[in-house]
């Protein structure tokens, strides 16, 4: 029986096909899922790590102890868990082991768009790229019989539109591995220099004896697909389908093993074609690698953009020419955009409000808050990664500092991001005498990648009680003194308890707590409505930025379909206009 | 009326309105009637209230996920503004269905941008298939605005003759949580007749 599997379901089945026994992962899109689906699964063992270092080496030493593991993570993720990937491709597993890595082509959801297939070129691992939801389910179960039968970690690589498309895969039972037994073996274990230079020659020795199985047709990771010789395209994962759309006809090799890649199934494939294509996301990574073979004629980055996703759009329009024969309009509309927005109710909502009006300097980070930076707002003024807020407010002091100066600046991070790596930037301002404020955004709920529990949220992903981190208590335990709670929806008294923590010559910890509204657990009751009658229209209520309020004819009104009744607008009405109904 | 035989199916609308799951209850509907079926979501920061589109495309072998310009046959649109702003996406002919239902973007909110008002007037002007309804309004009165989708998914259905009422309510079944089940058949079957 096939089923409609989304790519992360299908990873997650064909790991549990494969006898996982532990699996750690942190959120984050387009990968969380995988992690999601996982969790349901009695058989496995499976966390929310507090960041993906974290939950690489918990996978690490599940397959050290024998056990076959998994950690999932999206691209930038892997920046974070690079430290251990790099030593762990020396020692090897014992269990197998398989890092799932989501890269965001066009950046859906995304800071950056980095391609991690260089991370499995720098770090000699083997990288798999699947195409559709079976190819994800088959390559995630013969990613752990590489892992095992080679001696490696082996890299698991999705894109957005493999992660998130649906198709159908057939399912098959679970084929418990048992326990490896776990032997001492500081040789293979403790990379020490001495050890270490060993062991580097093992993985170059490896690296050779993976690209010889990715030669071979039997292995089932790379295929030839030989139709008209007068196009031969190479490729690999979600571009292997729009090459199918767009060239149905043409010869093709489908790279499903991008690390190491096939020399010779690339060269006899390249000598039986008269053009050489190569459609790729992201950067040159297959087509560099074949102009170092020595072949000339590749051509690739010459018709496509490296920037962004590709599409059948894109390659036909790049290779052939041809644009799209598309239903026209009878007469040009102008659609405004509708970028992404807080949501009604949101708790971000009362802090971005207060900030943007005390116009001070706002470092932020990675959450729905760096929404914060977006009209009406405005109030964030940088975003570059997990946890950088906090020690980046710390930059911005001391550099402000060196030259006599102190702009008015706050860090603001969401609960899970401050576990994730905003500690360790807090630390940092306590031990060198920093003065900062940092303001933690506490929703209870990680919230941009869909509510996962984290740390700080008494649940694991299983749902069962944890103990949660007291966010005050920890604050305090590294030596912050200043350390507040206060409500964001009381807009004046939250106002000024920033003002005073950013004139305090000391670092201070302000939370601001308040849960996601999207939580099931939030409950404000009936809708708001504005009193026509009361009403100046003065248009205070707008610059709120709620979706939830709006202007018709001049009428200011409510959309009481998405009120969620959180009354944080009565705040901002001098007339008493707003309110509920009586 | 559309066939199986090759059917590509955009449904475009505002983050939060049920996008996912209608696309969700077609792709079942499809695997259940012996089609190959792929289908592409969103998620992540796009779905905080902004511009959403999923893919579903229905055939004998489908190989992209991803409909591309001028490519569907069918938009399904929970949103009017999103409805003009996707029809790039539909092919010469092809056809509109959507909800009359104006969500302003936040632009429009804080007054840096209008919403159009003719929005409705230019579809009908244009060379497409349109169907409009008040789904927001249907689902209202099944017992919850959520029915939204599935009132959309149901007027879709009605140019399908070739897939069942069983199918559909098996399919329903599939993606609907048991509970919600009686709401959802009953704005099933307000999309079917409209």
């Amino acid at each position: 029986m096939k089923e409609l599997l989304l790519g992360n379901e299908a990873v997650a089945r064909g790991a549990w096909e494969a006898g996982v026994n532990v699996v750690s992962s942190y959120p984050g899109t387009p990968s969380t899922e995988i992690t999601e689906v996982m969790a349901k699964y009695n058989e496995v063992f499976c966390e929310w790590a507090p960041n993906e270092k974290v939950a690489a080496e918990v996978a690490i030493g599940a397959a050290v102890a024998g056990a076959r593991s998994m950690c999932c993570m999206k691209h930038v993720g892997l920046n974070v868990a690079a430290d251990p990937l790099f030593t762990v491709a020396y020692t090897g597993v014992n269990g197998g082991l398989v890092i799932v890595v989501a890269d965001d082509p066009g950046m859906h959801s995304s800071q950056n768009e980095q391609d991690s297939r260089y991370y499995a070129l720098s770090a000699h691992v083997p990288m798999l790229e699947p195409a559709d939801a079976q190819e994800c389910k088959d390559f995630t179960k013969k990613a752990f019989e590489i892992s095992e039968k080679f001696d490696t970690p082996v890299i698991l690589r999705l894109t957005t539109r493999i992660a998130h498309a649906r198709s159908l895969a057939e399912l098959s039972d679970r084929k418990e591995q048992g326990k490896k037994p776990y032997k001492k073996d500081t040789m293979k274990y403790v990379m020490m220099p001495g050890m270490a230079k060993k062991r580097h020659i093992i993985v170059d020795e490896r690296t050779a004896k993976l690209r010889e199985f990715a030669e071979d047709a039997s292995s089932g990771v790379n295929a030839v697909e030989y139709k008209d010789k007068k196009l031969g395209i190479i490729t690999s994962g979600i571009s292997y389908q729009y090459t199918k759309e767009v060239f149905p006809d043409a010869s093709i090799l489908k790279i499903g093993m991008v690390h190491p890649l096939p020399d010779k199934l690339i060269r006899e494939f390249a000598e039986s074609v008269d053009e050489l294509l190569v459609i790729e996301e992201l950067e040159p990574f297959i087509e560099n690698y074949i102009r170092q073979m020595g072949i000339t004629k590749v051509e690739g980055k010459k018709y496509f953009t490296n920037q962004g996703e590709l599409n059948t759009t894109i390659i036909r329009k790049a290779y052939k020419g041809e644009t799209p024969d598309s239903a026209q309009a009878a007469e040009a509309v102008e659609a405004p955009a509708r970028p992404p927005v807080l949501c009604p109710g949101c708790p971000h909502r009362g802090v971005f409000y207060v900030l943007s009006n005390m116009k001070v300097r706002v470092s932020g980070d990675i959450g729905c808050y760096t929404l914060g930076a977006m009209k009406p707002y405005e109030a964030v003024d940088t975003c570059i990664c997990m946890g950088a807020s906090v020690s980046m407010a710390h930059g911005m002091n001391m550099a402000d500092a060196q030259f006599g100066e102190k702009l008015p600046t706050v860090a603001v991070i969401g609960d899970s991001t401050f576990m994730h790596s905003g500690i360790t930037g807090l630390i940092d301002i306590v031990y060198n005498k920093g003065t900062s404020t940092v303001i933690i955004l506490d929703n209870s709920i990680t919230g941009m990648t869909g509510h996962q529990q984290n740390p700080t949220t008494g649940h694991t992903i299983k749902g069962e009680e944890a103990p949660a981190v007291n966010l005050v208590k920890l604050a305090e335990a590294v030596g912050v003194k200043r350390v507040r709670v206060e409500d964001p929806f009381d807009m004046k008294k939250f106002r000024a308890a920033v003002k005073e923590e950013i004139e305090a010559d000391e670092p201070s910890v302000i939370i601001a707590q308040r849960p996601c509204a999207l939580l099931k657990s939030v409950k404000y009751g009936a809708p708001v409505d504005i009193n026509s009658e009361k009403c100046r229209k003065c248009g205070a209520c707008m610059k709120l930025g709620c979706p939830a309020i709006y202007c018709e004819d001049g009428v200011y009104k409510i959309d009481k379909s998405i009120c969620l009744g959180c009354g944080l607008c009565e705040q901002m009405c001098a007339f008493g206009a707003i309110g509920k109904e009586e | 009326m559309k066939n199986l035989d090759c059917l590509n199916v955009l449904i475009v609308g505002v983050g939060g309105q049920g996008t996912l799951l209608a696309s969700k209850f077609l792709g079942a509907a499809a695997a259940l009637s012996g089609k190959d079926v792929k289908v592409s979501e969103v998620h992540g920061m796009s779905q905080r209230g902004g511009s959403v589109i999923t893919c579903v495309k229905i055939g004998d072998k489908i190989a992209s996920p991803i409909i591309d310009e001028g490519e569907a046959d069918v938009i399904l649109a929970f949103e009017q503004l999103e409805a003009i702003r996707w029809l790039p996406y539909l092919k010469k002919g092809g056809t509109v269905i959507t909800n009359v239902q104006k969500i302003n973007p936040m632009p429009v909110v804080f007054g840096a941008a209008k919403y159009p008002d003719n929005i409705l007037e230019v579809l009908e002007k244009s060379d497409i298939e349109l169907v409009t309804l008040d789904a927001l309004k249907m689902a209202e009165e099944c017992g919850s605005v959520k029915a939204v989708n599935v009132v959309l998914l149901g007027v879709l259905a009605s140019k399908l003759p070739e897939v069942s009422k069983d199918i559909w309510t098996e399919s329903l079944k599939r993606v609907i949580p048991a509970k919600l089940y009686d709401i959802n058949e009953k704005a099933l079957q307000k999309g079917l007749n409209v």
